[in-house]
């Protein structure tokens, strides 16, 4: 258990201290808040959707949560080719332990960033409107945090360099983002569109969000939980075995 | 102490290990040598649970590393040849790692941190961040950190990398000093013969995954005709230098391995 910890600790630590890094990666949700948020705004008013800035941070809450937790899983690649991966490697630990510990500290940066741009959406002018939805709103977090940083963890184990980076950006996070719903509302989408959706499970995290926050969810807030958990606890195995697998 | 039989290490189709046989004795220095390529690392990683063996059996300590990972693990220590340290950690925080990772006491760890930082010099820098580090300190750290857990067995895959007399001699005073106070067994490599003879009480020459003599020094220098360990090593390898097997064929292939999921290429 002190394995787990110690690995957690280490990715936490080396979080803290990447500033550049945690203030480069705020500009991306900035940039949708207020480009899209406030572009868009307008257009969403008149078509009897009421405010645009609120129904979108959530879903850039999600976004952020979504890329910190992939990154955070893909640093695996970066600890395999500075040479790191091999210490823990060796170690008398199982490597379960070590997945877990990995998999708790991307998880935990994640939700901190997530934290942090929660502030910034309340600087823009967005509300909750009941508070009591925001432990429900922590879990929805949580959840999305390690769901995406075992999948991240997951795709970094097949993984031996950068040079499938690019691969796994366009096809696989990129669309998880854009197809989610984090950018519009589920009700009313064309038919292929509406299923494309329903099969990515950030779509669940970010309604979920929007559930608790907002109360303006689609499904059920127990389908989402149900939905969100099914598929970490999958990804969490799944990134275990494959992290197990690593040959060196 | 280790035991090595009919060991094959295939990376695709290309046969780094073919098929060597050796043992080594518990409390002895044993020196794997060999030209550049040779598979003396690929070797290291099969006894180190990083990598399966193709066929053959290999024992550390009577335990299969293949099989019984974490007791393996526990017996040895690792100066790997590549780096591995977490630059963006302290040197402190690198050995502390370690040590939570092996299970060392919170009072005992302290204690051993302190003790192999200063023997290697590196105490008054524990708190600066790897990254700040010359190559030399970190190979100082990286040597500190494998002898941080008492292992029973201490691999070390070109230890000397880098470094200078000064560090080299401490280095092999007290790799001797542990071997005979304590019995540690020692598993190295090394590309200085001279270091090898001195230190070493047994020296296999692996060539194209293939040991070509076994024997001490004298054995060696008998066995050859030779003045010194290093005419014996030439006599023994040839003396045309080694080009990097992996072709950019090699490296193709490692692409297509990395899309069906395999472990790729790249050292
Ligand atoms: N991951 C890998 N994929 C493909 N080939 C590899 C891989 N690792 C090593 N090889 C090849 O296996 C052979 C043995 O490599 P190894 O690293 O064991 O050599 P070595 O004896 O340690 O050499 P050196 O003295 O240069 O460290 C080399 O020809 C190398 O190119
Ligand atoms: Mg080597």
């Amino acid at each position: 258990m002190n394995a787990v910890y110690i690995l957690w600790l280490r990715q936490v630590k080396r979080y803290f201290r990447s500033r550049p890094r945690i203030i480069a990666s705020l500009g991306q949700p900035l940039l949708f808040l207020v480009a899209l948020g406030f572009g868009f705004g307008p257009i969403f008013q008149r078509a009897g959707q009421g405010s645009y800035l609120q129904f979108l941070a959530p879903g850039v809450i999600g976004m952020t949560i979504l890329f910190t937790a992939i990154f955070s899983g893909i640093e695996l690649i970066w600890d395999r080719q500075f040479g790191f991966l091999k210490e823990t490697m060796v170690a008398p630990v199982p490597r379960v332990y070590i997945m877990a510990g990995r998999t708790l500290g991307g998880a935990t940066v994640a939700l901190f960033q997530g934290a942090i741009v929660i502030l910034i959406c309340f600087a823009a002018g967005f509300r909750v409107t009941s508070f009591s939805g925001v432990p429900a709103a922590v879990l929805f977090m949580i959840l999305v945090a390690v769901m995406f940083t075992a999948l991240g963890t997951a795709v970094a184990s097949l993984l031996s360099d950068f040079q499938g980076f690019q691969l796994v950006m366009n096809f696989l996070v990129m669309p998880i983002f854009f197809l989610s719903g984090a950018l519009f509302p589920l009700a009313g989408l064309p038919k292929a569109l509406a299923i494309t959706a329903s099969l990515d499970p950030l779509t669940y995290g970010v309604d979920g969000l929007r559930g608790a926050l907002i109360g303006q969810a689609f499904y059920a807030g127990s389908l989402d939980t149900l939905v969100l958990v099914v598929i970490a606890s999958i990804l969490v195995i799944a990134g275990a075995y494959l992290f197990s697998r690593i040959q060196l | 102490m280790i035991r090595v039989t009919n060991l094959v290490k295939n990376y695709g189709d290309f046969a780094a290990v073919k098929n060597i046989s050796f043992d080594v004795a518990q409390g002895e220095i044993f020196a794997f040598l060999g030209p550049n390529g040779a598979g003396k690392t690929t070797t290291i990683k099969i006894l180190t649970t990083l990598l399966k063996p193709t066929s053959g059996e290999v024992e550390i300590d009577g335990l299969n590393p293949a099989v019984q990972h974490n007791e393996a693990r526990k017996r040895f220590g690792i100066v790997f040849q590549d780096p591995s340290l977490d630059e963006e950690l302290t040197a402190y925080e690198n050995m502390d790692f370690h040590g939570v990772l092996y299970k060392v006491p919170g009072k005992i760890r302290a204690e051993r941190i302190e003790k192999l930082l200063r023997l290697f010099e590196l105490w008054d820098r524990r708190d600066s961040f790897v990254k700040q580090f010359s190559g030399g300190m970190k190979r100082r750290l990286e040597i500190a950190r494998g002898l941080l857990h008492t292992p029973k067995i201490v691999f070390l895959d070109e230890p000397t990398l880098g470094l200078d007399p000064q560090t080299r001699n401490q280095l092999w005073t007290h790799v001797r000093k542990l071997n005979e106070e304590e019995q540690v067994t020692v598993f190295l490599t090394t590309h200085y013969m001279e270091e090898a003879e001195k230190v070493a009480q047994r020296i296999a020459i692996i060539d194209h995954g293939v040991i070509v003599a076994q024997g001490t020094a004298a054995d060696l220098k008998a066995q050859t005709g030779a003045e010194s360990l290093e005419d014996a090593f030439l006599k023994l390898t040839g003396s045309t230098i080694r080009q990097e097997e992996a072709s950019s064929l090699d490296q193709m292939r490692n692409m297509s391995r990395m899309f069906r999921g395999r472990r790729p290429g790249g050292r």
